[in-house]
C-alpha cells in the first residue's frame, strides 16, 4: 500500500500517546474478554444441557424434596426411556473453599440418564457393591490428586449430624460433551438414606427423566406435573437447559452485570479514543489542508484518519486479547475450580476483535469526518 | 506576456475574467476582488505585490482551485476550473498546480524524500520511478544528499527548498508561491530566489509569486501590483530578469 508509510508515521507522531490509547484499548479487550470467558462459564451448563432430559423438582423451591415413591407415578407416563433421582449432598472436603457438588444417586438409572458422564465398567462395577463406594469426575480427582482406591472423608452439618463421612473412591467419569461437566461427586442413594432421621427417609431431591425422543419435552413435562397438581408434593418439570438456566440466576443476573460492565467499558473507551483522534487531528490541520492542496481527495483524507484509529484499536484489542488468553489459564486455578470451566473460546476472541474494531472505527468517525471536510483555504489561513 | 486588461488573446496560459471574490464577514460583505482580469503566458514569472488584506492570498487560491471565485472565470490550459466539482478540482489540482507556502507546510513526520513524493502516490508511477522523481526534483534544489533526514533536522531555507521539490515533482503546469520567502533570512531568501530563477529561465516553469520583499519582486518577469480588488501593472522586470539569468 502506498499511503502505508504515511499511516505509520502518523500513527507513531506521538509515541506517549499511542502508548496509552493502545494501552486502554489492551486494558477494555482485557477485561471484555475475561468477562465474556465468566458469562460463558456460567452458562455452559445450559448449552452443553442435554435437550432429551426433564429435571423434576418440588414445586415450591428446589431445596424441597420430593418422596422417593412418586417414580413409579411418573414412569407410568408414556415416553420415558429412563429416570433416575439425586439428592444434594452438602458436604466439605477438608476446607469450605474446596467446593464441588455432591449427589446422591440412583446407582440403577444414573448411568442410563447421563450416558455422557462415562465410567469404566469395573469400576462402576466396584462401586454397585461397595455401600460406601463414591465416583468422582476427572476435573475434581485431577484438582484434589485423587486416585481410584483412595479413602475421602467428607464432613458434613446437614445430614446425620455432625462427623465425617468415609467414601472409598471407586471409579472416575469422564464427560463426552466437550466442556461438560467432570466435576461431580456421587455416592449411593441407599447408603445416604439409611443414615437419615425416620422422618427424613424415603425423599429424593430432584428426579431426572430421560426422553425416547426430545419432542416430547413438553407433553411429558406437562403430564408429570399433572400427576402431582393438588398433591401435598406437587411438582415442577423442566427441560435440564431451562432447570440449569434457573440455577445460573442464583448467582445474580450475571448476563445482566456483564452487559453493564460491557457497555460502561464501550462507551469510555469510545469517548477516550475519539477525544484523542480529536486532538490528533486538530493538531494536524494544516497538515491535512497540505496533503488536500497536494491533490490527496477528502475521502483519502477521511480514510486515512479512520485507517489510523482502526490500527491503534487493532494493535491494542489484540494485545489486550493475547494478555487475557494467557491470564485466564492463571484465574481458573486461583479461582480452584469453583466456576466451571474456564476457557477463551475462538467466539470470545472474534467478538472481542469486532468490538474492538468497531470502537476504533466509531470513534474514529468524527474527526475522519472533520477530516474530510476541512477546507484547504480556511485550515491555512488558521496557522 | 502578462495582461490585466482582460485583452489577452485567447491563447494565455492562465485567463482571469471578471473575477469577483466577496467574503462576508458579521452580515457584512467584503469584496475582496473586483472584476479583476488577468492573462499570463506560458513560461512567464509574475510577482505580486499589494498592502496586507489586499487580497493577494485570495488570488492565488482562486488560481490554485483552492477556492471559488464569487463571479467570473478562471480557465487554465484550456479547463475553465471554475465550474468544475470538488472531487474533479482536487484532480486537476494534482495534475497542475505546485503550491509553495510561506511556511514550508512539510509533514513533519515524513522525511525529505516521503514529502517530496507525496504527490506522486496519486500518480500511476511504479516505486523506481517515483524513486527517479524525487531524486530529480531534490537534485534541482540542491538537497540530495538530505534525502532521509526529517524537517526538524534542516533549516528553514532548506525545508523551503525541499517544499519547492514537492512542488516541482508531478511536473505541474504552473507554480504559485504565497511569500516564499517571508519566513527567510536575507541569505536564505536569496537561495530560494535562485532557485526560482533557475526554475523559470532553465526549465521554463510557470510561476505566479506573492511577496512584500521587493528584492523578490525583482526576479520576476512581470510586477503587479494588487490594490483595491484589482490588478495594476508595475514596472516591467524583463530586462532586471533576463540580466540575472
Ligand atoms: N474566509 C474568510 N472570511 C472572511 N474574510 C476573509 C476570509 N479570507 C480572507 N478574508 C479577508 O479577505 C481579505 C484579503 O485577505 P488575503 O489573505 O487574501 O490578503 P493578503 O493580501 O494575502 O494579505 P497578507 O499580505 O497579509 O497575506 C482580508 O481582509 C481578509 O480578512
Ligand atoms: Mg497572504
Amino acid at each position: 500500500m502506498k499511503y502505508s508509510s504515511l499511516l505509520f508515521a502518523n500513527l507513531f507522531r506521538k509515541k506517549v500517546r499511542l502508548m496509552l490509547t493502545i494501552g486502554s484499548f489492551a486494558a477494555a479487550l482485557f477485561l471484555f474478554t475475561f468477562l465474556a470467558v465468566v458469562k460463558s462459564a456460567f452458562s455452559r451448563g445450559v448449552e452443553v444441557a442435554g435437550a432429551d432430559r426433564l429435571v423434576v423438582i418440588n414445586r415450591t423451591s428446589i431445596i424441597q424434596p420430593l418422596p422417593i415413591a412418586d417414580r413409579d407415578k411418573i414412569l407410568t407416563i408414556p415416553g420415558i426411556k429412563a429416570i433416575t433421582h439425586n439428592n444434594w449432598f452438602g458436604g466439605v472436603y477438608q476446607d469450605e473453599k474446596n467446593f464441588f457438588p455432591q449427589f446422591a444417586i440412583d446407582i440403577e438409572n444414573q448411568r442410563m440418564v447421563f450416558p455422557e458422564m462415562v465410567v469404566p465398567d469395573d469400576q462402576w462395577k466396584t462401586f454397585l457393591n461397595d455401600r460406601q463406594g463414591a465416583i468422582a469426575g476427572a476435573r475434581t480427582a485431577k484438582r484434589f490428586g485423587w486416585k481410584v482406591g483412595d479413602r475421602i472423608p467428607i464432613k458434613t452439618t446437614l445430614f446425620g449430624g455432625p462427623g465425617a463421612w468415609e467414601f472409598n473412591l471407586d471409579g472416575i467419569y469422564h464427560n463426552d460433551r466437550p466442556g461438560g461437566d467432570e466435576s461431580q461427586f456421587w455416592l449411593q442413594y441407599k447408603y445416604f438414606d439409611e443414615s437419615m432421621p425416620a422422618d427424613q427417609k424415603g425423599l429424593i431431591g430432584w428426579y431426572v427423566i430421560r426422553l425416547d425422543n426430545p419432542e416430547d419435552a413438553a407433553r411429558v413435562a406437562g403430564a408429570v406435573d399433572a400427576v402431582f397438581a393438588n398433591s401435598t408434593y406437587e411438582t415442577k418439570t423442566e427441560t435440564e437447559s431451562a432447570f440449569a438456566a434457573s440455577w445460573v440466576k442464583q448467582f445474580g443476573n450475571i448476563e445482566f452485570l456483564i452487559l453493564t460492565i460491557g457497555s460502561v467499558v464501550f462507551f469510555t473507551l469510545l469517548l477516550v479514543t475519539g477525544n484523542t483522534m480529536a486532538i490528533a487531528v486538530r493538531e494536524r490541520t494544516a497538515e491535512l489542508a497540505v496533503l488536500k492542496a497536494v491533490g490527496f481527495s477528502d475521502r483519502a483524507v477521511l480514510f486515512m484518519v479512520l485507517g489510523e484509529s482502526i490500527l491503534i484499536a487493532a494493535i491494542g484489542g489484540t494485545l489486550g486479547l493475547v494478555f487475557a488468553a494467557a491470564a485466564v489459564p492463571v484465574l481458573a486455578n486461583a479461582l480452584n475450580g469453583l466456576l466451571p470451566v474456564l476457557v477463551v473460546s475462538p467466539v470470545t476472541l472474534l467478538t472481542g476483535v469486532g468490538f474492538a474494531l468497531a470502537v476504533g472505527a466509531l470513534s474514529g468517525l468524527i474527526p475522519a469526518f472533520g477530516a474530510m471536510r476541512l477546507r484547504v483555504v480556511d485550515a491555512l489561513r488558521r496557522v | 506576456m502578462v495582461r490585466v486588461d482582460g485583452s489577452g488573446s485567447g491563447g494565455a496560459l492562465i485567463q482571469v475574467r471578471g473575477v469577483d471574490k466577496n467574503y462576508s464577514r458579521a452580515g457584512e460583505e467584503i469584496h475582496v476582488l473586483q472584476s479583476l482580469n488577468l492573462d499570463v503566458d506560458k513560461g512567464e514569472f509574475v510577482a505580486f505585490m499589494g498592502p496586507s488584506g489586499s487580497g493577494k492570498t485570495t488570488l492565488l487560491n482562486l488560481l490554485g482551485g483552492l477556492d471559488v471565485p464569487t463571479h467570473g472565470s478562471i480557465t487554465v490550459d484550456g479547463d475553465e476550473i471554475t465550474h468544475m466539482s470538488a472531487g474533479k478540482l482536487t484532480q486537476w489540482r494534482a495534475r497542475h498546480v505546485g503550491f509553495i507556502f510561506q511556511m514550508y507546510n512539510l509533514i513533519p513526520v515524513l522525511n525529505a524524500f516521503q514529502n517530496v513524493e507525496l504527490p506522486l502516490l496519486l500518480t500511476k508511477l511504479s516505486k523506481s520511478e517515483r524513486r527517479q522523481h524525487v531524486e530529480a526534483a531534490l537534485t534541482i534544489v540542491g538537497l540530495a544528499e538530505r534525502m532521509n533526514h526529517y524537517p526538524r533536522q534542516l533549516s528553514g531555507g532548506q525545508e523551503q527548498r525541499v517544499a519547492i521539490a514537492r512542488a516541482i515533482v508531478a511536473d505541474p503546469t504552473f507554480l504559485l508561491c504565497d511569500e516564499p520567502t517571508g519566513d527567510l533570512d536575507r541569505k536564505s531568501a536569496d537561495e530560494i530566489l535562485d532557485l526560482l530563477t533557475r526554475l523559470s529561465t532553465e526549465y521554463h516553469k510557470t510561476i505566479l509569486m506573492v511577496t512584500h520583499d521587493p528584492a523578490a519582486a525583482e526576479r520576476a518577469h512581470t510586477l503587479l501590483h494588487l490594490n483595491k480588488g484589482v490588478l495594476v501593472e508595475g514596472a516591467h522586470l524583463d530586462q532586471v530578469a533576463g540580466g540575472v539569468a
